[in-house]
């Protein structure tokens, strides 16, 4: 493994980490499915970056900021067509994020891919970690109370508009950092399955947390196993290339069925 | 939670409040004031602007007027109907400790707090969707209860359980009151708890319909103006 390898490596375990975290308060919240198409919006900033020869990450993260905005504006709000909106932009944007997406970038800007990472990236992407845990920790306590009743938190002297800004924030890093490894299409679901395992098998804020950071871990390594000892696969005369995004989204959805199972039986 | 205001005599004097919300005018004009250890009622039909009386009071819905609070003042909220999601991984022992973060008040005596509301150590660690309707309350009420307050103000605080269980928790918040010499201010629809508990009653049709000691100020041509139809039912309960 080149040390580069071992870069891209660490900084994808400690994104599904992250992603673990973010990703049970954003089930609680019932914001799984906004923040899904979130990540949507990534695209036409890839697309866009890649069109004009930027940095992609670049342009995905000036997608994300500007989207971010606008959901919170839309929350805000707190208009019955709030739902409708996001619905109606979040798919325009990705299907403006394909239109202009070069076509041979188009699958991997999707679904993600294995990348070798440089040093000064993989130092940015682990400060932007750090952020998240940071913000986690030391926010959780007013995280916990809006997500109870934004009345009693507002009550109690929080400033609710705030909360919700900062945890979109944080949410949109989160996407910005699978996104490498992930795709467009893929990344909101590494905040949102391993939640949804985290929630099956325990009953209290700090297992749940725990276990839904340590399902994400489990996902990303499963995939990166998986497509390091079996890049393709060949069944009969068929033979199937394993991307990585697919495939941890994969092992995330196994471990959600064994973890909806043990709680049925 | 603390806010300022410039009257000290009162915990709480209130001159000419309107609040107008999507242009309806929902409270024009309203003056009153609370006295500390006083326990008023706000009655008045669907519709009267109660709730969003008590959101004002909190600087959580806009308004015109004055509203002052004394600068010693120390508000705990029991909000009107609040829905548990089930499935939500939350106990009241967390949300105890984050309200104890929050405002900066030590978190060791929760356990103590959640017993004078009769919630029990378990109770406190069962996520808050599977109490039952009077347990979910009672911990509203300890919730509200968390870092002194001098003053409460509650909404409805029965509205989402049953009868016989309402009548403890109306013995319950009197109790605390009376043990803590809170101040309190009580949207109700019950006239048998205000005419037992109230020290003073504001009737509230978009205006101030009376404002006075229960057994003053609720005369039946009140009642009659305040409920129109159902004033039956209120003048029965009275009875």
């Amino acid at each position: 493994m080149t040390t580069q390898e071992i870069y891209a490596t660490v900084l994808a375990l400690l994104t599904a980490l992250a992603a673990g975290l973010v990703g049970s308060f954003a089930q609680m919240k019932r914001m799984s499915l906004a923040g899904d198409v979130i990540s949507h919006v990534a695209l036409p900033g890839l697309g866009l970056a890649l069109l004009f020869g930027i940095n992609p990450l670049i342009g995905a993260a000036v997608a994300l900021s500007l989207g971010t905005l606008l959901i919170w504006h839309l929350q805000k709000g707190g208009t019955l067509t709030t739902d409708v909106a996001i619905g109606v932009i979040f798919t325009a944007a990705l299907a403006i994020g394909t239109l202009v997406t070069p076509s041979e970038d188009l699958i991997e800007a999707l679904f993600g891919g294995f990348q070798n990472l440089t040093l000064p990236a993989f130092l940015v992407g682990i400060l932007l970690i750090l952020v998240i845990l940071i913000y986690i920790y030391t926010s959780r306590h007013k995280l916990i109370l809006r997500i109870f009743s934004p009345e009693l938190a507002a009550a109690t002297g929080i400033n609710v508009s705030r909360v919700d800004l900062y945890f979109l924030l944080v949410f949109s890093t989160t996407v910005l950092l699978g996104l490498r490894f992930l795709g467009a299409l893929l990344v909101g679901a590494l905040i949102i399955v391993p939640a949804a395992i985290g929630r099956q098998v325990t009953n209290t804020l700090s297992s749940f947390l725990t276990a839904s950071a340590l399902a994400g871990v489990v996902s990303v390594a499963g995939g990166l196993v998986i497509t390091h000892y079996y890049p393709s696969l060949t069944i009969q005369t068929v033979t199937i290339n394993l991307a990585l995004g697919p495939t941890v989204i994969s092992v995330a959805t196994l471990l959600f069925m064994f973890s909806f199972l043990r709680k049925k039986i | 939670m603390s806010l300022n205001g410039s009257e000290s005599v009162n915990l709480l004097t209130v001159k000419n409040l309107s609040v107008q919300i999507e242009r309806k005018l929902i409270i024009e004009n309203l003056s009153f004031e609370l006295a500390a250890g006083e326990k008023l009622s706000v009655l008045g039909p669907n519709g009267a602007g109660k709730t969003i009386l008590l959101r004002a009071l909190l600087r959580l819905a806009p308004y015109s007027g004055e509203i002052n609070w004394a600068p010693d003042v120390r508000i705990g909220y029991v909000p009107q109907k609040l829905e548990a999601d089930r499935h939500l991984a939350l106990t009241y022992r967390d949300l105890f400790a984050a309200k104890c973060k929050t405002i900066n008040v030590p978190a060791n005596d929760i356990a103590r707090i959640g017993e004078s509301v009769g919630l029990t150590k378990e109770m406190l660690e069962t996520p808050v969707g599977h109490l039952s309707g009077g347990q979910f309350q009672r911990g509203l009420i300890a919730f509200a209860l968390i870092g002194q307050p001098n003053v409460l103000l509650l909404d409805e605080p029965t509205a989402s359980i049953d009868e016989p269980g309402e009548e403890h928790i109306y013995e319950l918040i009197s109790r605390l009151e009376d043990q803590f010499g809170l101040a309190s201010i009580m949207v109700s629809h019950d006239l048998s708890f205000v005419y037992r508990y109230a020290t003073k009653v504001l009737c509230l049709n978009k205006r101030s319909v009376c404002i006075g000691s229960p057994q003053v100020a609720l005369s039946p041509e009140v009642l009659k103006n305040l409920y129109g139809e159902s004033y039956a039912y209120y003048e029965h309960t009275h009875a």
